[in-house]
């Protein structure tokens, strides 16, 4: 590896006691926060609106001073030794800081230049970053006449093009396009596979759970909860839950069916999922009004093995001719989790 | 685990942090002289119609009609709209990007985390700020000397008139760097007219300093204003004959006012990188 004063094995990312209170602010950003990131990592920070993710990432990329706390990258201190630090890592921002002075593929040779990368050598990355990114086509276009999603895919892009060894990703797929989504999950899938540690920050449970090794739950800069995300639905909600679809025979009535099965054995709670788009869907198909609707979703919670409780399950189903669909067994989501951890409430 | 060893660009060599910084310095100068050279006219446009009407309004119309002698065009005004345009072009063409890229677009962004100090950011904005106001006035020169139908020209004195250009503008520079970052975007307009034009009108460009005596209190009021002295050492270089503060005086006090300028800029720019 390049540089010049980082420890080799040291941690990617090393956050001590981190404080940050904004200036003329009564509560603390971030409120003692610590973590560790080991090389090659994907760790995600997760926590609801202004839980100081981004500014945990400010710090951590040298844009922000902290107020107390010590951080490393590499080894490298990231409050004394900024400059040293800069030239290892790159970030995405969650706002769009793209250079509009310059086209698309100009951001990439410039930020490459910035960083030292040599003419030839930064003008071939550009030119292979933007076919990776899909941006060939309008490489040579106005940055403003992006759409929000190219100009995300370009924050990436100039992100990689100095070869980072740590690669900060502040909300990188909100607002994009499922699509995109995917493409910004596999580039992520591919940085990790070359070694390089990423740290992201995120509101969705999917990418968290998908993508990263360990999770840091925030909230209120505080970290709430810290391990990988089979670990934290593990351990929080160790309860398992089995999700049907059923199509109950024309003259039964729903809540009977309900209470039969909360009363199968292993079964503790019994839901419908309030707004399961199948379920919705199935409301316009009925035959009348006041009818059952042709499908239903139904949650049950489950105090046993899900594997002991199905047979039961589908036994009484099918003993009152009810047409089970769909089954997918599941343990509490990520977001029950987060739910848990950080409340209802709206921020 | 995963292991880190394997990364494709093991090429790049061992760089200390002063060399990586020089390098980041260049590319970034090279950045906004290339934006800046592909947009020149834009910033001509900007900066050099306000002192081109003055010109042609003060020292050609009216002198048709009769109102101004001829000798006020040549002797007082050009000087001081050539000092002005050198001021006045580094000053905006920095505080006015600023107050974007640090505001709406963010776009400093990533220069500020390029491996170099944010203080040599704010270095070669005051570098490109001043070189934008040289480059203007050296082009006012040639342009008010066809309004005008002549110029006057000294060229034992380009040495004076150089060296006060280059500071003009420095301080320039330095002023629009400390308003570029301290003024927020909602205010932009706001700062137009309230310091812009009380800078303009109070720099001695249009009138010379040493015959405002009549007039004490508002000798005192332009003598604390640096383009003042901008306007005076260009005079002294450029009209000799013309009742002038002395040189050495002028650029004195240009050194000052830029070494202070200078500090103020940083520091806010530092301040605003910041936050
Ligand atoms: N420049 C600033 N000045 C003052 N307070 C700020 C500033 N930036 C953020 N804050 C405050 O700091 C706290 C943390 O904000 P931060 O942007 O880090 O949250 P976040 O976790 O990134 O939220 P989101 O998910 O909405 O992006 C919030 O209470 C916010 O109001
Ligand atoms: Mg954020």
């Amino acid at each position: 590896m390049s540089g010049t004063s980082g420890v080799d094995d040291a941690p990617a990312v090393e956050v001590v006691d981190l404080v940050k209170r904004y200036p003329k602010r009564e509560d603390n950003a971030v409120d003692g926060l610590s973590f560790t990131v080991r090389p090659g990592e994907v760790f995600g920070l997760l926590g609801p609106n202004g839980a100081g993710k981004s500014t945990t990432v400010g710090i951590l990329t040298t844009r922000l001073p902290a107020t107390s706390g010590a951080a490393r990258l590499s080894g490298i201190d990231l409050l004394r030794d900024p400059v040293s630090a800069r030239a290892r890592l790159a970030v995405v921002a969650q706002r769009p800081n793209l250079d509009r002075s310059l086209t698309p593929r100009q951001n990439l040779t410039f930020h490459a230049a910035y960083h030292g990368v040599g003419r030839a050598d930064r003008n071939e990355r550009a030119a292979a970053l933007l076919e990776q990114f899909g941006l060939a086509d309008q490489a040579d276009a106005k940055v403003d006449w992006y759409s929000g999603g190219m100009a995300q895919r370009l924050m990436i892009a100039r992100s990689l093009i100095h070869e980072p060894d740590v690669l900060f990703l502040d909300e990188p797929t909100t607002g994009l396009d499922p699509q995109a989504r995917l493409f910004v999950w596999d580039r992520i899938g591919e940085l990790r596979d070359r070694g390089v540690t990423i740290l992201l920050t995120t509101h969705d449970m999917n990418e968290a759970a998908d993508l990263c090794d360990r999770v840091g739950i925030v909230d209120h800069g505080k970290l709430l909860a810290l391990d990988t995300p089979e670990a934290l639905t593990r351990g929080i909600r160790a309860q398992a839950v089995l999700d049907l679809s059923v199509t109950p025979a024309a003259q039964e009535h729903l809540a009977t069916l309900l209470s039969d099965l909360g009363a199968v054995e292993g079964v503790e709670r019994v839901e419908q999922p309030a707004a399961s788009p199948a379920a919705a869907g199935a409301q316009d198909q009925g035959p009348a009004a006041g009818d059952l609707p042709a499908t239903v979703q139904i949650r049950l919670y489950l105090s046993a093995d899900p594997a002991l409780v199905l047979p039961a399950v589908v036994g009484l189903l099918s003993g009152r001719s009810a047409a089970l669909t769909n089954v997918r067994i599941g343990t509490g989501s990520l977001e029950d989790v987060f739910i848990d951890l950080t409340g209802r409430g709206l921020r | 685990m995963r292991t880190v060893a394997a990364r494709t660009a093991g090429t790049e060599p061992v760089r200390s942090v002063g060399d990586s910084a020089r390098r980041a310095f260049l590319a970034i100068l090279w950045r906004d002289l290339y934006v800046t050279g592909k947009e020149f006219w834009v910033l001509l446009v900007q900066v050099a119609l306000t002192p081109l009407f003055m010109l042609f309004i003060f020292a050609k119309v009216l002198v048709e009609q009769g109102s101004v002698s001829a000798a006020y065009g040549h002797n007082l005004l050009l000087p001081g709209i050539i000092a002005l345009s050198a001021f006045l072009t580094s000053l905006q063409s920095v505080a006015f990007p600023l107050v974007m890229e640090f505001g709406w677009t963010k776009e400093i962004e990533d220069r500020l985390l390029a491996p170099l100090p944010t203080d040599l950011v704010a270095v070669e904005k005051l570098l490109m700020a001043t070189m934008r106001g040289l480059i203007a006035a050296m082009l006012m020169y040639p342009i008010g000397a066809l309004v005008l139908g002549s110029a006057p020209w000294h060229p034992d004195r380009i040495p004076l008139l150089l060296l006060a250009l280059l500071l003009g503008a420095w301080v320039g520079a330095g002023i629009g760097i400390t308003i570029g970052t301290l003024v927020p975007p909602a205010r932009i307009s706001l700062m137009f007219g309230l310091i812009l034009t009380p800078l303009m009108f109070t720099g001695a460009t249009q009138y010379a300093w040493p015959l405002l005596d009549t007039m004490r209190w508002f000798q005192v009021v332009t003598a604390f204003n640096p383009l003042t002295y901008c306007a005076e050492a260009v005079r002294a270089a450029m009209v000799p004959t013309v009742p002038h503060i002395r040189p050495w005086i002028s650029i004195v006090a240009l050194v000052a006012s830029a070494a202070l300028f200078t500090a103020t800029g940083v520091l806010s720019f530092r301040k605003r990188a910041q936050s």
